[in-house]
């Protein structure tokens, strides 16, 4: 019976059921803000509930799409509520659902103000990020990805730091540029092959001259998200000055729309054009990985530096996926998922001391460890993972990913692996500037040891992380089959492919 | 001219309204000064503008002729009457508030209004020169009025003056260009021009002449270059009068060019889309950076109403059959963007005065998290954020630019959008991220409520309501395209 279960409809609109409630609820403002904090609480973790069986049940044989759901929606126009999930999008769709109750958890102490209306943008943005990774109709796919600047914005612009104003308006222009571009591609899509539905699209053979054009569209649009260097500066502004449960959301899921992106529209619908712009994102891709890890050296900002991390991190998710081969492909993904666990895990460690101290100035630090043993410990796991320990999940994503990228070219892979060095070096400096030493701020000696509920939310990801780098098969033998189909169709296209299949 | 019924049923929804005005002008002259006559008035204006929507509503879908061909009544005609039906009745509803102790609160406003209601419609259905000169007329004239109705303000009787003059200019330009046409067509009616325009050489003076019209209507839907007056006027005129004229007129004039490119002129699809494209482009670009530093809302309204209407004329000017659905999708979102946004704009009030400046908005999400609720989605619609109804109307007239091979006007379209969104931002930047100790008054009449409510509605379920409505707008575009 569960099978009949339009199970991804629920996942996907559940939250908004919490924001009707919310918007409901009555009381003076200390009781509204404790309920709306409770209710979001239990609507996203239940949302969470919900999508495990998209887990559980999911097949990992197959190489189409699953518990998929149609609809009619717009009538002979081509354009129809569609509905589903592949080994691609599956692990998204939990990291969204598994990261919206944990930022709301860390949110807890730090909203004081409007928590209602904080909590209500959370749950749209579940909703949003939700909805994004299982449509399979461009037009909702557009819809949702676009959807997602509303409550970004606001919680930004609300609930941020000194400079939300000029942050909130970057990353909304910034990226509303981006997206309108690929909207005009878009509509040339549509016209082309006469309807907005994914696997319809991707089975569609665009002639190659639009290729190149559609590709340069939707490179706009996830050049932005991902971000790739150099349109990456509104990444840092944006970090900085999100609250913390903003920028746990920011990096650990709205970053990983751009990959997503690139692999469920420009490799599998422009295969040429993938082929014939893969230097140039490598170029790029270098570029961010080098770059941003030596400007994030010179960071004096906690959140700042690991915001440029989260470039350099990306960078090595951008160079997978156009290695088009499976290991880089796979590593991407894998890298993406560990990214988005790790992360979020970092954004709330700055959290957590900013909570206590509220600076992120580095240099008002130090001792920490002493103070707050059982802190240091899950950031020094989280710090490692992010450099790419092996046991960690970080581990595996990278070595794929340059695995990959030696297949590629081994200058591309030689300039990859210089970014892991730099990434070293700029994580454990910060960790032994912010942690060890002895203490000169007062300040820091007072600081009261990390509660039950800062534990729980490194708990999960702990384990995560953990897991997938002890045993990655968990996440790869769900996405295997999924790469494989996108890698069949590019040889399909008369690439001559680099895989060492 | 002898009547008979059959020339008298399509045109019922008119017939009753213009009577409707003549009964109005008893009242308002029998039933004595002030308020309450005011809004007695009013309130009978809109009974008689609910009969004429539901006429319209249980209509038959066929496509009929009135007064020899001078009146149309196709499923077009009736669609965007029914948007100029609803716009209006938003905002004479919203006129009758106890809260406008403007000098608007006189009988003669709501007659008025009616009177250029009767010249919208029949602006939407006229099918001849003489008709279409006619309604224009019609319409204009009670809204230099209007416009002017608050005697004791400077600023009111500089934008009735100043409407007046560039109006009857472009009145001016459209008849000259009605008799450069007539000249060479030999006809008045749509149908004899479009015969005439069919051939192979065109004098170079009838272009001018289909030019000049273009250009005289896009006086009237404040296209730019032909802008000049919008600002001042909704900046001059009583609030309630601004949101009149940013949402019923600019639906009029849009379904006469439309119905003068589409129909008599369908033809030379090549020649008028040209002047579209200028026309559009420089509408785009003049609201998107003239709004920027905008310090008064309704002036900011007035040139996002410019940008408005650049993006509509790009549907238009692909002379497809999917641009006219763009434009009427577009319209639709159009009319109640403007009549939610007016909705709030009518409540900016602090101690009774009104507070019109973009600045009073501070704060607006602590004092009044409805109205700044209100106000953050008519904003986020007009800057065509998904899934609200301004993103879909920009997704049909861009799909059908693209299609007709207007690439690079979709591509400046959609970046223009940008810059647009960047004033619509700052709105809902001032409402939620910044505080005030100056407060706007907190009474909010049920007019207000209802349109805001009802507007909301919409724009927030527009994905819903989809499919219907490109049904009916689809009847209604190829209603448009074979009208002869």
């Amino acid at each position: 019976m569960i099978d009949n279960w339009p199970i991804l409809s629920i996942v996907t609109f559940l939250p908004l059921a919490g924001v009707l409630f919310l918007l409901l609820i009555k009381g003076d403002e200390k009781a509204l803000a404790q309920n709306s904090r409770y209710v979001a609480m239990w609507v996203s973790g239940f949302t969470f509930l919900v999508s495990l069986p998209l887990l559980i049940g999911f097949d990992s044989s197959v190489a189409g799409y699953q518990f998929e759901e149609k609809a009619v929606w717009l009538a002979g126009t081509g354009i129809g509520y569609h509905m589903g999930i592949d080994g691609i999008s599956m692990p998204f769709v939990l990291l969204s659902t598994l990261l919206t109750p944990l930022s709301i958890l860390a949110s807890w102490r730090a909203i004081t103000h409007r928590v209602r209306e904080y909590m209500i943008a959370f749950l749209v943005l579940e909703t949003m990020m939700v909805g994004m990774f299982v449509s399979l109709d461009m037009l909702m796919f557009y819809l949702f990805f676009e959807a997602v600047l509303i409550p970004m914005f606001l919680i930004i612009g609300i609930w941020g730091g000194a400079r939300r104003v000029y942050a909130a308006f970057k990353f909304f222009l910034y990226t509303l540029l981006g997206s309108v571009l690929m909207l005009v591609c878009m509509l040339a899509m549509y016209i082309d092959a006469g309807t907005t539905d994914i696997p319809a699209l991707t089975a569609h053979q665009f002639a190659e001259t639009m290729q190149t054009w559609l590709f340069l569209g939707f490179l706009a649009s996830f050049a932005v998200k991902v971000p790739m260097w150099p349109v990456h500066t509104w990444l840092p502004d944006a970090h900085v000055e999100a609250p913390t449960a903003g920028s746990m959301i920011l990096a650990g899921v709205l970053l990983k729309m751009g990959g997503y992106g690139f692999l469920r529209f420009s490799l599998p619908m422009f295969p040429l054009a993938s082929e014939y712009f893969a230097p140039l994102i490598f170029t790029l891709s270098i570029i961010a990985v080098i770059y941003t890890s030596l400007v994030a050296l010179a960071q004096s900002d906690m959140k700042k530096m690991i915001a440029y991390s989260s470039v350099a991190h990306m960078g090595f998710v951008t160079i997978g996926i156009f290695t088009m081969t499976e290991q880089g492909i796979a590593g991407a993904m894998f890298q993406m998922i560990s990214h988005g666990l790790v992360s979020a895990a970092l954004f709330f460690s700055v959290g957590v001391v900013y909570d206590r101290l509220h600076t992120r100035e580095i240099s008002a630090y130090g001792g920490v460890a002493a103070v707050m043993p059982r802190y240091a410990v899950f950031f020094m796991f989280m710090m490692l993972a992010s450099v790419g320990l092996p046991g960690t999940s970080g581990f595996v994503g990278e070595m794929l990913v340059l695995v990959g990228a030696w297949h590629a070219s081994s200058w591309v892979a030689f300039f990859t692996a210089t970014g892991l060095v730099l990434g070293a070096t700029y994580m454990l400096w910060l960790y032994r500037r912010v942690m060890f030493g002895a203490i000169v701020n007062d300040e820091v000696k007072a600081m009261e040891p990390m509660q039950m509920r800062e534990f729980s939310i490194f708990l999960p990801l702990t384990f995560l992380v953990l897991l997938f780098g002890v045993y990655p098969m968990a996440l790869l033998d769900v996405m295997a089959v999924s790469i494989q189909f996108v890698l069949d169709g590019l040889s399909a296209s008369g690439l001559p492919l680099m895989a060492a299949n | 001219m002898i009547f008979d019924l059959a020339d008298i049923l399509p045109a019922l929804p008119e017939m009753i309204l213009a009577t409707l005005a003549l009964v109005l002008v008893l009242v308002a002259a029998y039933g004595g000064e002030g308020a309450k006559n005011a809004r007695r008035v009013t309130r009978i204006a809109l009974g008689g503008i609910v009969l004429a929507l539901m006429l319209i509503w249980s209509g038959t879908a066929a496509d009929e002729t009135a007064f020899g061909g001078m009146f149309m009544a196709d499923s077009f005609a009736s669609y965007m009457k029914i948007l100029v039906l609803l716009g209006t009745f938003g905002a004479l509803y919203m006129s009758i508030t106890p809260l406008a102790k403007d000098d608007i609160n006189k009988p003669e406003f709501a007659l008025l209004v009616v009177l250029a209601l009767v010249g919208m419609m029949l602006m939407i259905s006229a099918n001849d020169l003489m008709s279409l000169y006619m309604a224009v007329e019609l319409q204009s004239l009670p809204l230099y009025v209007v416009a002017a109705m608050r005697t004791n303000s400077l600023r009111s009787s500089e934008a009735g003056l100043k409407y007046f003059l560039l109006g009857a200019l472009s009145s001016g330009m459209l008849l000259y260009g009605a008799s450069l046409v007539y000249g060479f067509a030999g006809t008045t009616s749509f149908s004899g021009i479009a015969a005439a325009v069919s051939v192979d050489q065109l004098p170079v003076a009838f272009i001018v002449g289909m030019v000049f019209m273009v250009s005289g209507i896009a006086f009237k839907i404040s296209a730019a270059p032909f802008h000049m007056w919008t600002p001042d006027v909704y900046e001059g005129s009583p609030s309630p009068v601004t949101a009149l004229f940013a949402i019923a007129p600019k639906v009029a004039a849009m379904a006469l060019m439309m119905r003068l490119t589409y129909g008599a002129f369908g033809a030379i699809e090549a020649e008028w889309s040209q002047v579209l494209i200028a026309l559009s482009i420089a509408s785009m670009a003049v609201g998107a950076l003239g709004a920027i530093m905008q310090r008064d809302i309704k002036r900011m309204m007035a040139y996002s109403s410019i940008a408005h209407m650049g993006y509509a004329l790009a549907g238009l000017a692909a002379g497809s059959h999917q641009g006219a659905l763009g434009v009427m999708i577009y319209m639709t979102g159009y009319i109640f963007m403007g009549a939610g946004s007016f909705a709030i704009i009518l409540l900016m009030r602090r101690d009774g005065q009104s507070a019109t400046r973009i600045a009073d908005l501070q704060g607006l999400s602590r004092t009044h998290p409805m109205l700044a609720l209100g106000l953050m989605i008519m904003m986020f619609s007009m800057a065509g954020i998904p899934p609200l109804a301004g993103f879909f109307g920009k997704w049909y007239v861009f799909l059908a630019a693209v299609n007709a091979g207007l690439v690079p006007l979709a591509v400046v379209g959609v970046v223009m959008s940008v810059i647009g969104a960047f004033y619509y931002l700052r709105i809902i930047k001032i409402m939620y991220f910044e505080e005030t100790d100056e407060p706007l008054d907190t009474d909010m009449p049920t007019a207000n409520k209802m349109v805001l409510g009802v507007s909301i509605a919409v724009i927030l379920l527009f994905f819903i309501g989809l499919s219907p409505l490109l049904e009916a707008a689809n009847l209604a575009a190829t209603a448009l395209m074979t009208q002869l």
